[in-house]
C-alpha cells in the first residue's frame, strides 16, 4: 500500500467536526436534559389547543379559585381555576406559547441588530468600531425596564409591541460579545487569504467570519431568549406588558398576587413554569457551548 | 492617564447627551402630546392652548435644547399629574432608591466575595458547585416572583418581616435580599476567576515559599489584586440596580424613584418619566466612568485601549 493512500485512509477515518459535536452531545447530560425539557415545552405550547381541557378565556365565576388537584381539587380543573374561574392548566399551556414566541422573536430581532453591529465593528475596527462602541454605551446607559415600560405604555401593550420593544432593547450583549469574537477571527490567516483572493466582503463575512463566531452567537441567543422571556413576564407583571385577558405567565403571577395569602399556588405554578423554561434555555446554551467549542474537539 | 481620563470623559458626556435626546424624544414618539393631554372631546382651541402653554408648537430641536439647558440646572419642568416641580418629586423619592441600592450592593458583596474566594480555593468542590447552583438559580428566577415567594414565607407564614412600606429597617430586608441576589452571580464569578488567576501567579508561590499562612496569602496578597475588577463591576451593578429597582419597589410598595417611575408611566406623566430616565442613566454613566478611571489608575494596562 502506498504512502498517499494510507494518508487518505487516516483522513477518512478522522471524524468530521459535526460527528464530534454529535458524539459529545450524546455524552452531555445537561444538554440532553435541557433539550428534552425544551422539546416537551415546545410540544405543550404548540399542542395547547388540543391538550388544554378548557377554553383559557372562558370565565366561570361559580367555580372561581378552585384548588389544584394536588391540594384536594378535582380533575375537572387539574391546576385549579383563577379569580375569574378560568382553567389554570389551559392558561398555563397557552401562556407557554406567549413566552416562547416572545423569546424567539425578540432574540431574533436583537440578534440581527447586535450581530450586524458587532461583526461590522470587529471586522472594520477604527471609526466603525468607535461608533458601535458608542451605541453600545448609549444602550447600556438606558435603564431597560423603565424604557421598555414607557414604550409599551406609549404604543399599547400588544404582543407585537412587546416583541419589538424587547428586540430593539436587548441587542447590547450580542454586539459586545460578537465584536470581540470577530476581532479574534479577523486576525486569522484564512481571513487574510480570503482578502488576498479577492473574496467579496459580504461573502467573506457570511462564509468565513460568521461560521467561526457561531458558537458565541448560539450562547448569546439562548441567554437573550431567557432574558426576553423574564423581561416580558416582568413587564406584564407590572401591568405594562401583554394585556389581559391574554394568558401571559407574568400576568398570571400579577393577578395571583392579590390572593397570595389563601391561594399561594396561583403564583407558584406560573412561577415554576417560568423558572423551568428559563433554566432549560440557559442550560441549553451552556451545553451547546460545551459541545461546539473548538478546543478539545478531537 | 490624563489623556485617558479626558477621552473617557468625552465619551461619557457624548453618551449622556445622546441618552438625554432619546429620553426627550420618547414623548413625541407616540404622536402629538398635546392631543393626548387634552383628552377625549377636546376642541381644536383646547389643543392649541395646551400647545402654546407647554411650547409644543416650537420646532422640535428648540424644544429639546430648551429642555436640556433647563435640565442641566435641575429644572425638569412641572409634573403633569402633581403640578409640582419634577425635581422636587425626584428629590423626595430618590433617597429610598439610593438606600436600597447601596444596601443591596453591600449585601451582594458581603455574600458573593467570600463565596467566590472559597470557590476559587477549592475548585470543583461542594462550595464551588453550590455557588454555581445559586447563580444558575438566580438567572432563571424572575425577581418579582422571588420577591413574592419571600413575602409568602417571611411575611405571611412566619410573620417576621413587613411586606410593604419603607418606614423601618425591617422594610428594607426583603427588598435588599431580592435586589442584591441578582448582583451576586456576576460578582461571585469574577471573584472566583480573578482569584484563580492570581493564585497561580509567581508572587503567590513566593509567598507560599516564604511560609506565609494560607489566610495571609489569600486575603493580604491574592484578594487585594483580585478585588480590583470586582469593585468596578460593583459600581456598574449599582448603576443597573438603581434603574432596575422599579420591579422590586413595586412588589414591596417602597415609595422610591422606581415606584415613582412606575406610577408616572401609568399616568402618562411625561416630564417625570423623561427626567427619571435621564437621572437613572446619569447614575449609570457616572458610576461606569468612575469605575473605568479607577481601573485605569490601578492597572496601567487598561489605559492603552
Amino acid at each position: 500500500m502506498s504512502v498517499s493512500s494510507q494518508t487518505t485512509q487516516t483522513l477518512l477515518k478522522s471524524p468530521s467536526p459535526r460527528d464530534v459535536i454529535l458524539l459529545r452531545a450524546r455524552g452531555h447530560l445537561g444538554l440532553l436534559f435541557s433539550l428534552s425539557i425544551m422539546g416537551t415545552l415546545l410540544f405543550l405550547a404548540v399542542a395547547a389547543p388540543l391538550l388544554s381541557p378548557h377554553d383559557p378565556y372562558l370565565q366561570d365565576l361559580a367555580n372561581r379559585l378552585q384548588s389544584p388537584v394536588f391540594l384536594g381539587g378535582s380533575w375537572e380543573h387539574p391546576l385549579g381555576t383563577d379569580h375569574l374561574g378560568r382553567d389554570y392548566l389551559s392558561r398555563l399551556l397557552y401562556g407557554a406559547q406567549i413566552s416562547l414566541l416572545i423569546g424567539f422573536a425578540a432574540a431574533l430581532i436583537s440578534g440581527l441588530i447586535g450581530t450586524t453591529l458587532g461583526v461590522l465593528a470587529g471586522y472594520f475596527g477604527g471609526r466603525v468600531d468607535l461608533i458601535v462602541t458608542f451605541l453600545i454605551n448609549v444602550r447600556l446607559a438606558m435603564p431597560v425596564v423603565l424604557v421598555a415600560l414607557a414604550l409599551v405604555a406609549l404604543f399599547g401593550g400588544s404582543l407585537l409591541v412587546v416583541i419589538l420593544v424587547l428586540g430593539l432593547l436587548l441587542w447590547d450583549r450580542f454586539a459586545v460579545v460578537l465584536r470581540s469574537a470577530t476581532m479574534q477571527v479577523r486576525s486569522m490567516e484564512y481571513i487574510a487569504a480570503g482578502q488576498i483572493l479577492g473574496t467579496r466582503l459580504p461573502r467573506l463575512l457570511a462564509k468565513d467570519v460568521l461560521p467561526n463566531i457561531a458558537d458565541s452567537l448560539i450562547v448569546i441567543i439562548t441567554l437573550e431568549m431567557a432574558h426576553a422571556i423574564i423581561l416580558e413576564a416582568a413587564l406584564s407583571f407590572l401591568g405594562l406588558g401583554v394585556q389581559p385577558p391574554v394568558p401571559s405567565w407574568g400576568l398570571m403571577i400579577s393577578e395571583g398576587k392579590e390572593m397570595l395569602f389563601f391561594q399561594p399556588w396561583l403564583i407558584t405554578i406560573p412561577g415554576i413554569a417560568l423558572f423551568v423554561l428559563v433554566l432549560a434555555i440557559n442550560m441549553l446554551g451552556d451545553g451547546l457551548r460545551d459541545v461546539s467549542a473548538p478546543e478539545g474537539r478531537n | 492617564m490624563f489623556i485617558y481620563t479626558l477621552k473617557r470623559l468625552l465619551l461619557a458626556v457624548l453618551v449622556a447627551v445622546t441618552v438625554s435626546f432619546i429620553s426627550f424624544s420618547l414623548l413625541f414618539l407616540a404622536g402629538d402630546p398635546a392631543i393626548a393631554m387634552a383628552g377625549e372631546g377636546a376642541t381644536e382651541q383646547d389643543i392649541e392652548a395646551i400647545r402654546s402653554l407647554y411650547g409644543f408648537n416650537r420646532p422640535f430641536v428648540i424644544q429639546y435644547l430648551d429642555w436640556l439647558l433647563r435640565a442641566v440646572s435641575g429644572d425638569f419642568g412641572d409634573s403633569f399629574y402633581f403640578k409640582t416641580p419634577v425635581i422636587d418629586l425626584i428629590a423626595a423619592h430618590l433617597p429610598v432608591t439610593m438606600t436600597l441600592g447601596v444596601l443591596a450592593i453591600t449585601f451582594a458583596l458581603c455574600v458573593a466575595v467570600p463565596l467566590g474566594v472559597l470557590a476559587a480555593t477549592r475548585p470543583n468542590s461542594f462550595v464551588d458547585r453550590l455557588c454555581l447552583f445559586f447563580s444558575v438559580m438566580g438567572q432563571a428566577m424572575p425577581s418579582f416572583w422571588f420577591g413574592l415567594v419571600l413575602i409568602m414565607i417571611f411575611s405571611i407564614w412566619f410573620r417576621l418581616l413587613p411586606a410593604s412600606g419603607a418606614d423601618t429597617w425591617k422594610h428594607f430586608v426583603l427588598p435588599t435580599i431580592v435586589l442584591g441576589y441578582y448582583a451576586m452571580p456576576a460578582i461571585m464569578r469574577l471573584t472566583r476567576a480573578g482569584m484563580l488567576e492570581v493564585l497561580s501567579a509567581d508572587y503567590i508561590r513566593t509567598a507560599r515559599a516564604k511560609g506565609l499562612s494560607q489566610n495571609k496569602i489569600l486575603f493580604k496578597h491574592a484578594l487585594r489584586n483580585a478585588i480590583i475588577p470586582v469593585v468596578s463591576l460593583a459600581a456598574v451593578q449599582l448603576g443597573f440596580m438603581l434603574g432596575g429597582s422599579i420591579v422590586v419597589e413595586s412588589i414591596f410598595a417602597l415609595h422610591g424613584a422606581g415606584f415613582l417611575a412606575w406610577e408616572s408611566i401609568a399616568r402618562n406623566d411625561f416630564p417625570t418619566i423623561q427626567a427619571l430616565i435621564l437621572v437613572f442613566s446619569m447614575f449609570y454613566i457616572v458610576f461606569t466612568f468612575c469605575a473605568d478611571v479607577a481601573n485605569a489608575w490601578l492597572d496601567p494596562r487598561m489605559r492603552v485601549n
